[in-house]
């Protein structure tokens, strides 16, 4: 999978924790989830779970840790995907 | 000195009616909302009919925002959304803030959080798959759920309790609410509660063989307070809210003035003198009622009509006893009696504040509204006030003071006066 790919498909899992679709729909490897998107802090364990769910990976707590912008997101995916 | 407290703001789920307009044309056209539940003959339940709402799960997104929506369950923690904003709008106030509204409190009860909702967490758990839990689960199976997601949607900065006092919690929930701006703590209370009867707290109640079992083929005629043929009450699901000032403050704003709170009380018959966890001392029942109307400083002579608890249950005589001790009125002299549980059935912790919608619609309106599946009376409760105290149709009529009490396990009584608003 491309990172462009992985992306794309990241705006439907983050779509239900956020109102700010405008900054959704411009989603880029520097976009913040909290600060850009608006997530609260705590539903981020909602978007690692649900993208566990959506990729048949486990996100181990210090992968977790990383996922806070979307590149990291795709990195971390990217990894886990790469060790399956 | 103490202030005057009025109500400005209703709200309601009823398994008659959803919203004020359908719930007042049920309670005066006597709508029963009672429905046979095919999941409880499944589940092999001796009563199988219950009071439930016809609740659109999606409507809720006209009340709170996309991602609160997400992940939301909590049947409980919806009914009591729902209710708390419609009484927040019925009052002509605004859900957008920036700042917190610092004068503006919530008391909003339950008996217990969603336990459909705690089931998930116990089957995941045991499943040891707790990481896939989630952030959504706490905040919808804490008791205090429902008030958290009312005062965070409408951003209430005074006093947020979360009360709980069996089927007297929602009467105790307007009565605190009233208290604490009577005394000057604060201008405005929305108070309420809200009730969800999922198969595991039907369940209970079913196996304390308290409930109604002799009407399943039959269920509008299930719920039967005062008669010879009540044979335990019938669970329902709900909540009621309302919308409670200060006068002067509901004044200024020019809003309009439903009708007042002019007292209440609520205590214990601490489980003696005949009281038990389940069964109420009468001396504690009755003081409650007297210290009501102290506190309202009327006479019991000017009550035109009582909103009795009355489930069904062998209880229905006693407490009319109660009511006619402590008011001493009996016979024709007694004020007209009524039970909205013989259309909605018992809504535990939801009854008080539906009911006390009800009440203040009879205010509003002017009618009592019918007792169904009332052709039998019991003729114990014939005994101590006459026939024409028991209206089996609408009575149209000035309303002018009502006593609504309600009563719960734990033996807790809670007993409030609401009065047409006159300057």
């Amino acid at each position: 999978m491309t990172r462009e790919e992985i992306l794309n498909e990241l705006k439907g899992v983050f779509s239900p924790y956020t109102t700010n679709k405008e900054a959704l729909n411009k989603l880029s490897d520097q976009t913040d989830l909290i600060a850009d998107l608006k997530i609260n802090s705590a539903n981020l364990v909602d978007i690692i779970i649900d993208a566990e769910a959506k990729y048949n990976i486990e996100i181990d707590y210090d992968s977790a840790d990383k996922m806070l912008n979307v590149g990291s997101c795709i990195d971390v995916i990217s990894e886990k995907l790469n060790q399956k | 000195m103490a202030k005057r407290v009025v109500v400005t703001g209703l709200g309601v789920i009823a398994p008659n009616g959803i919203g004020i307009p359908a719930f007042l044309n049920a309670i005066q056209n006597g709508i029963s909302g009672i429905k046979f539940i095919r999941l409880y003959e499944e589940l092999n339940m001796s009563c199988q009919v219950a009071g439930q709402p016809d609740f659109v799960w999606d409507s809720l997104q006209n009340y709170i925002s996309e991602v609160s929506f997400h992940g939301l369950k909590g049947t409980n923690i919806a009914y009591g959304i729902t209710a708390a904003l419609d009484a927040w709008a019925d009052a002509g106030l605004d859900r957008e803030t920036v700042e917190p509204h610092w004068d503006t409190g919530c008391i909003f009860g339950n008996s217990a959080p969603d336990s459909e909702a705690t089931k998930n967490v116990i089957n995941k758990v045991d499943a040891r798959e707790s990481k896939k839990l989630g952030s959504r689960v706490v905040e919808q199976t804490m008791n205090s759920g429902v008030t958290s997601y009312i005062s965070g949607r409408l951003g209430l900065g005074n006093k947020v309790i979360t009360n709980s006092a069996a089927c007297a919690t929602g009467t105790q929930a307007i009565l605190m609410g009233y208290e604490y701006i009577k005394y000057g703590f604060a201008d405005r209370m929305l108070v309420g509660s809200s009730e969800y009867i999922d198969p595991y707290i039907f369940g209970t109640f079913d196996a304390m063989r308290v409930l109604s079992r002799r009407f399943n083929d039959q269920p509008e005629k299930a719920s039967r307070p005062m008669s010879t043929t009540a044979g335990g009450f019938v669970p329902g699901s709900g909540s009621g809210a309302l919308v409670l000032e200060e006068l002067d403050v509901a004044l200024a704003r020019g809003a309009r003035i439903y009708a007042e709170v002019l007292g209440g009380s609520s205590n214990s018959g601490g489980q003696r003198g005949g009281g038990t966890m389940t069964a109420p001392n009468p001396a504690g029942v009755m003081r409650s009622i007297n210290e009501a109307i102290k506190n309202a400083n009327i006479d019991p002579g000017q009550i035109d009509l009582v909103s009795g608890h009355l489930t069904a249950t062998m209880a229905d005589k006693l407490e009319v006893q109660n009511w006619s001790q402590a008011l001493g009125r009996n016979g024709k002299d007694f004020p007209l009696i009524n039970s909205v549980k013989s259309m909605i059935g018992h809504c535990l912790s939801a009854a008080g504040s539906i009911e006390s919608v009800a009440c203040i619609l009879q205010i509003v309106h002017g009618f009592v509204h019918p007792n169904i599946n009332l052709e039998d009376p019991n003729p114990d409760i014939l005994n101590i006030i006459d026939k024409d105290c028991l209206p089996v149709k609408m009575i149209k009529k000035e309303v002018n003071i009502v006593a609504k009490a309600n009563f719960g396990f734990g033996d807790v009584n809670s007993c409030l006066i609401f009065s047409k608003f006159n300057k």
